[in-house]
């Protein structure tokens, strides 16, 4: 329970970042913090008391590995997440980037009032 | 910029060795995804990691760099129609993505021949297209002087 | 084991903190590197090696680009600092969030607890089925290979959307704006 806690913790934190920020980059931080926390929770989930990898290794027990294996359907799920949050990162600073070479500001209170 | 010309001489000659040991290791990592940890996608940000070293350490991001960025995205667009072509393939087999290759003998790299071709279509799709967004980000900051701001 | 998960998550989350909190955006960016590489820990710890060596590498070049991003813009200026209004009220809503999170996940089977139903399945029948003894692999690649086409069509969007979002704008249509 401590450990879902503490994701929701990280959560927080995140969206925090979020809402409160208003230099662009860190909210994009922010954005990152929240992707983690996810899937620190996601993978939590299917983690088993004194959990082994899911891999096979050759000669090894299978029945062993039945009762001992975490749950590989969160972790196969994660690892899409995170490479889909590295492109989700770039994407956010190609639009950092060009925000800042065309309105010359970063804050992102003053974005709804400029008019490009 | 000083990364015009790339880094100190110490590092491009480190990043001449380590190079080729980097492709190879993303390559092995991928390439045993089906047995051992790793897989398409790790293998795939670790080559992508060797050429943003090399672009890192040796400069030219500007020059060679849009050659780069153009074979980039175009390999990146290879390595998703490879993965979609290996799905239709599966049609062979009766259905979408199903396994048309086989299998061979457990716990060997030949166990699951499609598998392993599926996660060399991955390795290619996000080494390339990794690759590619670095480059456009690191371009564009060497052409963004237009637009110094006002406050900020 | 279980206070090492604790140590490390508290320090991922203490790093978050300083991310979000510090001054220079440089040193904000690798307290971010901090909270990726720690997570990658806890990802070892709690026996996923797969995201772990996955989640190592995608945050070198994630801060990679932020460090080139950070030292293209301006930090965060005190004006650029939300008022203590605004601040009180995020602060209360990520709390009101966690405390919310934190009672929906009574519900769940206690941590380390129990697997659901479909993971008996996929680790009994998976290294047989498909031939790979990595039972990750194998549901990425086989049993939900849908889902990893879909997710080779986001990373190929987003790389062209940040290609066409930064690509240069031809001489010929910059002096048109000029």
């Amino acid at each position: 329970m401590i450990m879902y806690a503490l994701a929701a913790v990280l959560f927080g934190v995140g969206l925090y970042g979020l809402l409160v920020k208003r230099h662009l980059l860190k909210k994009v931080l922010g954005l990152l913090i929240l992707e983690h926390a996810v899937n620190l929770f996601l993978v939590e989930v299917g983690y088993i008391e004194g959990g082994t990898p899911p891999i096979r290794i050759e000669g090894a027990d299978a029945a062993a590995f039945v009762s001992n294996a975490v749950d590989p359907v969160p972790q196969a799920l994660v690892l899409t997440s995170i490479v889909i949050g590295l492109g989700l990162a770039m994407l956010m600073v190609a639009l950092t980037l060009r925000i800042y070479e065309r309105y010359g500001s970063l804050d992102a209170n003053r974005m709804s009032e400029l008019k490009g | 910029m000083s990364d015009q010309q790339g880094m100190s001489l110490i590092v491009r000659v480190v990043t001449r060795w380590l190079f080729g040991l980097i492709l190879v290791f993303g390559l092995a990592v991928a390439l045993f995804g089906h047995l051992t940890p790793g897989g398409g996608f790790a293998g795939g940000t670790i080559v992508a990691c060797a050429f943003v070293l090399a672009i890192l350490a040796f400069g030219g991001a500007r020059g060679p760099g849009a050659t780069f960025a153009r074979w980039a995205s175009s390999l990146d667009a290879t390595g998703a129609l490879a993965f979609l072509a290996l799905a239709i393939l599966g049609y062979t087999a009766g259905a979408f993505l199903h396994q048309w290759a086989g299998k061979g003998e457990a716990f060997t790299l030949g166990s699951t021949p499609s598998i392993v071709l599926l996660n060399l279509a991955i390795l290619l799709k996000v080494g390339a297209g990794l690759f590619a967004g670095f480059i456009a980000v690191a371009l564009f900051e060497q052409t963004a002087e237009s637009g110094k701001g006002a406050d900020a | 084991m279980d206070f090492v998960l604790y140590g490390l998550t508290a320090f991922v989350i203490l790093g978050s903190i300083a991310a979000l909190e510090m001054k220079s955006l440089l040193s904000a960016v690798i307290a971010v590197g901090v909270v990726g590489l720690g997570l990658s820990i806890v990802f070892l710890l709690l026996a996923a090696p797969d995201i772990a060596i996955t989640q190592v590498v995608v945050e070198v070049i994630v801060v990679t680009v932020l460090i080139r991003a950070a030292s293209r813009v301006p930090a965060e200026t005190p004006s650029l600092r939300a008022g203590p209004a605004r601040t009180f009220a995020g602060a209360g809503l990520a709390l009101v969030a966690v405390g919310l999170l934190v009672a929906a996940f009574q519900t769940l089977p206690a941590f380390g607890s129990q697997r659901f139903a479909p993971a008996l399945w996929y680790l009994e029948q998976a290294p047989d089925l498909t031939g790979a003894a990595n039972v990750v692999t194998a549901v990425l690649l086989d049993f939900r290979a849908y889902d990893t086409l879909g997710e080779a069509t986001v990373i190929l969007t987003a790389v062209v959307g940040a290609l066409a979002i930064l690509r240069r704008p031809s001489s010929r249509k910059e002096e048109s704006h000029v």
